[in-house]
């Protein structure tokens, strides 16, 4: 059982002093100059990256941790994790913790496979017993029998991934708290891990922590779902109550005055086959200046992209003007199936410069099928438009 | 299932002030882990070089070269023993101080990956390198082994004593290097300044002199001697070259106190120190 209360964890940020490290010269030079002034010149300032965080998980559950970017996810997981001490607050734990917040932790490159498995093993909390009874099957598991012998820097980046997952898949922990992990790897293998992960809390009663921006593999799962918001839980729910509201605050994204929006054009909400998209991007009045460049990019939940879309090609948006103030993109869904998407939206002042607003990650759509009642295949992502005639030759 | 039903027991409670009521349990918990970084750091050591584990023999054997080397052309006095013993029997334990103190300082820093992914007691990092450092003297320890056959060199009774000292030279190296260490996370200013105290040491140490010929010496002034006896190396030295030399160890008693008395004082700082320093450790490296 895990008991979260009023968990808060405040980081100082320093604004005059912006290098990495600090050194002991800064800080002599600080004191020195706080004897003759009443204020420290290293102005700080907090940021609460959680404030007053309060949740319970029961023994076995599954609990999902969702958020956009900067919501305070990962610290939460360091949090529980040991990693960095709260500011306020109390977690009790019951039971042995393993965390897994990256793949392959303590991988040495110069090792070979083999005893990369003993010395990740420990790394994330197996005692040498523990690795010798699962190293089989972790060889087995990762499917790179053949290299262990080989120095890991040898390895392509697959054969690497798989490794480490396949040691942190066999992690005996009562208590197993995942980050974003499972989005390097690919789509079968990310499958294999999930199915992995679901087995054993099914079988031993395992309680798991999984944060991940993968809605499909969320759902499929957690049984309850913490939602986080700028450092606060939002909803604390079961999946089914907590994702639609998710993806509700994630069809808006907005900062420094301007907002990306995107509605489908369909009433039931979703992004059906032959209906439109209507990505609206709005701005300020007279903000625009000519010349502005806008992308639209599309990925699936695995990181493959979709499409793009270059503003340059649109002589609309070209020919804007200063009394304009947004601008309206609608695309087709020519037969987009599989589960959830997300969109990146930039913005940049001229054609090759940086973007000056960019929203990631942040608007994830859940194209559908249903124009296509044929259709129903989870893993297709592409059903190209097709006819079909009888031939005779 | 025995194994879950008493692991069941364990509770793990995180507030701001206290992660630390099981600490030293954890540490014994995690054991494992301190011996696989060991054994990593032994492995990767010599990886993709051409003579591998004998340059834990050659690299203290030119040290001992060069202090041969000075004495003999000085003319510094020898007390009666083989010059190559004395020299070797300082210099090894030299050796081990220097490279576990300056490798335990930068171990937070070389392992910080770890630091800001997985929970483990930290002082178990710094812990492993000098356990590397042991592995690597215990190596190196076979070049005295050969100088004294090859010499037919009978070391006393008092060779039986040099465990002790070999534990006051990982005390001392563990002290200083957990409180360098944990000064280094945050003010990497001390990344120079560990080979800068590592060569001082060096000159202050009595490797290519022996500590006698300080003592005995009327031009020195006694606050001198104190101030070169605050050197916990010296105490520790002394007792090396004591324990395959044998002889006088009596004029050497009280700066002997001294050194000990310094090396309890580090290490309880170090220690104290580090373990303030150490929940802050993933926020601020």
């Amino acid at each position: 059982m895990i008991k979260v209360e009023n968990l808060t964890k405040e980081y100082i940020l320093r604004h005059q002093n912006d290098s990495r490290y600090t050194s002991l010269r800064d800080v002599i030079v600080d004191k020195a100059q706080n004897i003759f002034k009443a204020k420290s010149s290293l102005q700080a300032d907090t940021f609460l990256a959680l404030s007053d965080v309060s949740f319970d998980v029961k023994q076995g559950e599954r609990v999902g941790i969702i958020g956009r970017n900067g919501a305070g996810k990962s610290t939460l997981l360091k949090v529980l994790s040991r990693i960095v001490t709260p500011t306020r607050g109390r977690v009790t734990i019951d039971g042995r913790v393993a965390s897994l917040l990256e793949v392959g932790t303590g991988f040495h490159a110069e090792l070979s496979g083999r005893e990369n498995i003993f010395l990740n093993g420990a790394i994330l909390g197996m005692t040498k017993s523990e690795i010798q009874k699962n190293f089989d099957a972790i060889v087995d598991f990762s499917g790179v029998e053949r290299f262990l012998d080989t120095p890991v820097k040898r390895y392509s980046s697959g054969m690497y991934v798989r490794l480490a997952f396949a040691v942190a898949a066999h992690l005996e922990p009562e208590v197993l708290i995942v980050d974003e992990v499972l989005a390097v790897g690919d789509a079968e293998f990310q499958k294999k891990c999930i199915g992995k992960m679901k087995e054993v809390s099914n079988a031993d009663g395992r309680t798991i922590l999984f944060v991940s921006h993968n809605i499909a593999a969320i759902r499929s799962m957690c049984e309850k779902i913490v939602f986080l918001e700028g450092g606060k839980v939002v909803a604390y729910d079961q999946t089914e109550k907590v994702l639609p509201l998710y993806q509700g605050v994630l069809k808006e994204g907005s900062t420094n005055g301007i907002s990306v929006t995107a509605t489908p054009e369909s009433p039931s909400g979703e992004w059906e086959t032959g209906t439109d998209l209507h990505i609206r991007i709005s701005w300020e009045k007279y903000r625009f200046d000519p010349g502005w460049q806008c992308d639209i990019a599309c990925y699936t939940m695995d990181g493959t992209k979709l499409f793009a879309i270059q503003s340059e090609t649109f002589s609309t948006f070209s020919s804007l003007d200063k009394e304009h103030n947004g601008v309206e993109f609608s695309v087709k869904n020519m037969g987009f199936a599989s589960g959830d998407l997300r969109l990146d939206v930039g913005l940049s002042k001229a054609p090759k410069e940086p973007y000056f607003f960019v929203v990631e990650n942040c608007l994830m759509l859940s194209p559908t099928d249903k124009g296509l009642p044929e259709y129903k295949r989870n893993d297709v992502v592409i059903i190209p438009q097709t006819t079909c005639k009888a031939i005779n030759i | 299932m025995l194994f879950y039903l008493c692991d069941m027991v364990h509770r793990t409670v995180i507030t701001p002030e206290n992660t630390d009521s099981n600490y030293w349990k954890d540490v014994w918990r995690f054991r494992g882990l301190c011996y696989f970084l060991a054994w990593r750091d032994v492995l990767v050591r010599y990886k993709q070089t051409a003579i591998g584990i004998a340059w834990s023999v050659l690299r203290p054997a030119l040290t001992i070269g060069v202090f041969w080397f000075i004495g003999w052309f000085f003319k510094i006095p020898d007390e009666g023993v083989p010059r190559i013993i004395m020299v070797t029997a300082a210099t090894l334990p030299w050796q081990f101080f220097s490279s576990a103190f300056s490798e335990a300082a930068n171990s937070l820093i070389a392992n910080q990956n770890l630091l800001t992914k997985v929970y483990f007691p930290r002082i178990i990092v710094p812990v492993s390198t000098v356990i590397v450092c042991l592995i690597d003297f215990l190596i190196s320890f076979a070049i005295l082994v050969v100088i004294m056959i090859f010499l037919r060199y009978t070391p006393g009774w008092q060779i039986m004593l040099l465990p002790f000292f070999l534990v006051l030279a990982l005390l001392t190296a563990m002290g200083s290097g957990l409180f360098i260490a944990a000064l280094n996370v945050k003010y990497r200013d001390f990344r120079y300044v560990i080979p800068f105290i590592v060569q001082f040491g060096l000159y202050v140490s009595p490797i290519a002199f022996s500590s006698n010929t300080i003592f005995a010496s009327a031009d020195i002034p006694d606050w001198a001697k104190v101030l070169y006896a605050l050197n916990p190396m010296v105490g520790v030295i002394d007792g090396f070259r004591w324990c395959i030399t044998g002889g006088e160890m009596a004029i050497a008693t009280v700066p002997f106190v001294i050194s000990m008395a310094i090396t309890a004082l580090m290490l309880v700082v170090g220690v104290r120190y580090f373990r303030r320093m150490e929940k802050h450790f993933a926020d601020v490296v």
